[in-house]
């Protein structure tokens, strides 16, 4: 039986209905994003859990318990905020002890756990200070552990790495990871950061337009996205119209070469166009002996990002990127010039609307 | 050129605020003929009436602030969290009683808490007291919403209550706990502003016949020569203390000084 469950959620504001028919079942000590665009729902989603927006229609459960019209400081459910949202007036120990304090624990009961949360984000030296004595990255650590604190059933992250430079948010989305596995909590995370979501969580819910698109592992969402939405949100994507050669064997033609797409039999007939997609490492430079097809194609731009070297090229008539990983001993391709690139239909993504 | 001007400006000011009050304390300390000397303030310092009618402005003052807190810090915080779109209107009335004569609250007040209505507050001393500080309450209401919605303002009022909330808070203590605190030197600015005008109103503790320091300036202003200005002198250093404790409260408050 599932920790946390999410049953036919719906929420309306106004004429606007923001959250349709949301059903979720998240196990515990999982850690779940929720990954859209902005105004897709998942904020709302995840509001409605916290308690602070209530659902027009359909019900939320944690761990058997109805609390769906329980009010938020009712549901021991743990808060981190994009704004950090620590109390101004009090010191990083107050902060960390509010929850505690508010649920009438003892003062040495409190300052222990303060020390223990404190060790745990590694600022067991900074208990004294104010917020607006600390870094962005350090606020949101402090914001962390006054969301543990109390020992939550659920941890909610609102965007907390959005307001932090690149770095940080880094070293803190994997600090935020390795303490939700040490500490086995129940955890969303709500980002329109895809490499954010894919990168710390079990599962992932890209959601569009108040509805959950398709929920699976990162692997699963990156590398068989069910709607073109999904497909086009999670990763760059290139996309070619192909002719089907025999759709029982899925058998298809791109610039007069033959390839052999993964979803056979096709859904399309003989002789009709498809539209297909492939991610930029599925095109590969030069030419390899396990590729089905080979492509000339000309480089109309080069972006060099460290480790890997993105290419945007014309390729069967369509503008393409594909990325290849960056070798101290190999140049990138010039801008202008014809390469050969590599591809496999096994790589190839059918999308449907 | 420009500058010549804002000098000008600046000096016409200066000569438009500074010289009356030269010349009101130059005058109280005239009293004794042909030296300067503090006659005038001793004498005003000892006389009975000023230290009771002080005592009552003082803490009519004390329960004004008290009640002016209780009644904008909830107000406007919740307009500021649930109900934004009132703003206008909340704003709106807050702003009315420096519109509206004193003295037309005044008469409003004895025609509906007179001793034959359903409520007659006027019937005692102390409904009358209670009714003044209403008075005064109202009067001070602009600067008291103006500076707590101010405060409000710096803060993330909305995100800071969740927060609370998430972490087991009920409303009063994310109002004592969270939200008091980070406006306390607004609240404060607003409190000593209302302590100004209570200590300085005339018409509403005239009316009502309350022992206040108003009416007595006034009776004192219309029998004596010196004393009159000397208390004038007097009323100022108040205001301008009460001034200088506003900016002491900011400076010395960390995380007030972090918003600045």
């Amino acid at each position: 039986m599932s920790f946390l469950t999410l049953t036919h959620l719906e929420k309306t504001f106004g004429q606007n209905r923001v959250v349709k028919d949301f059903s979720l079942d998240i196990d515990r000590g999982e850690f779940i994003s929720l990954l859209g665009p902005s105004g897709c729902g998942k904020t709302t989603v995840l509001r409605m859990i916290a308690g602070f927006e209530q659902p027009t229609a359909g019900g939320i459960t944690i761990d058997g318990k109805d609390v769906t019209a329980l009010a938020a400081n009712s549901r021991n459910i743990g808060m981190m905020f994009q704004a950090y949202a620590l109390f101004p007036n009090m010191t990083v120990a107050d902060n960390v002890a509010f929850g505690l304090k508010v649920k009438g624990a003892p003062k040495a009961e409190r300052e222990a756990r303060v020390a223990e949360m404190l060790a745990l984000i590694g600022l067991a030296d900074l208990g004294g200070r104010y917020p607006f004595q600390l870094s962005g990255g350090q606020q949101q650590r402090v914001a962390l552990a006054r969301a543990l604190a109390p020992r939550p059933s659920v941890l909610l992250l609102d965007e907390p790495l959005s307001a932090l430079d690149a770095k940080v948010r880094v070293s803190l989305r994997n600090q935020i990871r390795q303490i939700q596995q040490d500490l086995g909590i129940t955890t969303i995370f709500v980002t329109h950061d895809q490499e954010e979501a894919m990168s710390i969580s079990d599962r992932i819910v890209v959601m569009n337009g108040g509805v959950a698109d398709q929920v699976g592992a990162p692997f699963e969402i990156y590398n068989r996205p069910t709607t073109k939405f999904v497909a086009n949100f999670v990763g760059t994507l290139n996309t070619f119209e192909v002719e089907v050669a025999d759709a029982a064997s899925g058998r298809v033609m791109l610039a007069g070469q033959g390839l052999t797409l993964p979803n056979a039999p096709l859904a399309a007939r003989t002789g009709e166009k498809l539209s297909v997609a492939l991610r930029p490492e599925a095109l590969r430079l030069g030419r390899l002996p396990d590729a089905e097809a080979l492509l000339t194609a000309q480089v109309t731009d080069v972006h060099f990002m460290g480790s890997v070297i993105r290419v945007k090229a014309d390729l069967a008539g369509a503008a393409v990127s594909l990325d290849t990983f960056n070798r101290p001993d190999t140049p990138p391709p010039v801008v202008g010039s014809a390469v050969e690139v590599s591809l496999s239909g096994r790589d190839f993504i059918l999308l449907q609307a | 050129m420009s500058r010549i001007f804002a000098w000008g400006a600046l000096l016409t000011g200066i000569t438009f605020f500074l010289l009356p009050l030269y010349g009101m304390t130059d005058f109280s300390l005239r009293m004794r003929r042909g030296v300067y000397s503090l006659d005038a303030y001793r004498a005003v310092l000892a006389d009975p009436q000023f230290q009771a009618t002080f005592g009552y402005s003082v803490i009519m003052a004390l329960f004004t602030i008290a009640f002016g807190i209780l009644l904008v810090v909830p107000t406007a915080y919740w307009v500021r969290l649930k109900m934004p779109e009132l703003r206008p209107v909340v704003e709106f009335i807050t702003l009315l009683p420096l519109v509206i004569p004193a003295i037309v609250i005044v008469f409003g007040y004895i025609r509906l808490y007179n001793t034959s209505s359903w409520l007659p507050l006027t019937g005692s001393a102390m409904g009358t007291n209670i009714l003044l500080m209403f008075g005064y309450a109202t009067l001070a209401l602009p600067y008291m919403y103006r500076a707590v919605d101010t405060g409000l303002r710096t803060i993330d009022v909305g995100t800071l209550t969740e927060a609370a909330q998430s972490l087991g808070a009920g409303w009063g203590t994310i109002l004592s706990r969270i939200i008091l605190p980070n406006v306390l030197g607004a609240v404060l600015s607003g409190a000593f502003l209302t302590f100004a005008i209570v200590i300085g109103e005339f018409t509403m503790a005239a009316l009502l016949n309350r022992p206040a320091f108003g009416p007595y300036m006034q009776i004192l202003g219309a029998n004596r020569a010196y004393e009159p200005s000397a208390l004038a002198v007097i009323a100022f250093a108040i205001t301008w203390a009460c001034m200088g404790l506003i900016q002491l409260v900011t400076r010395f408050s960390k995380h007030e000084r972090a918003k600045a």
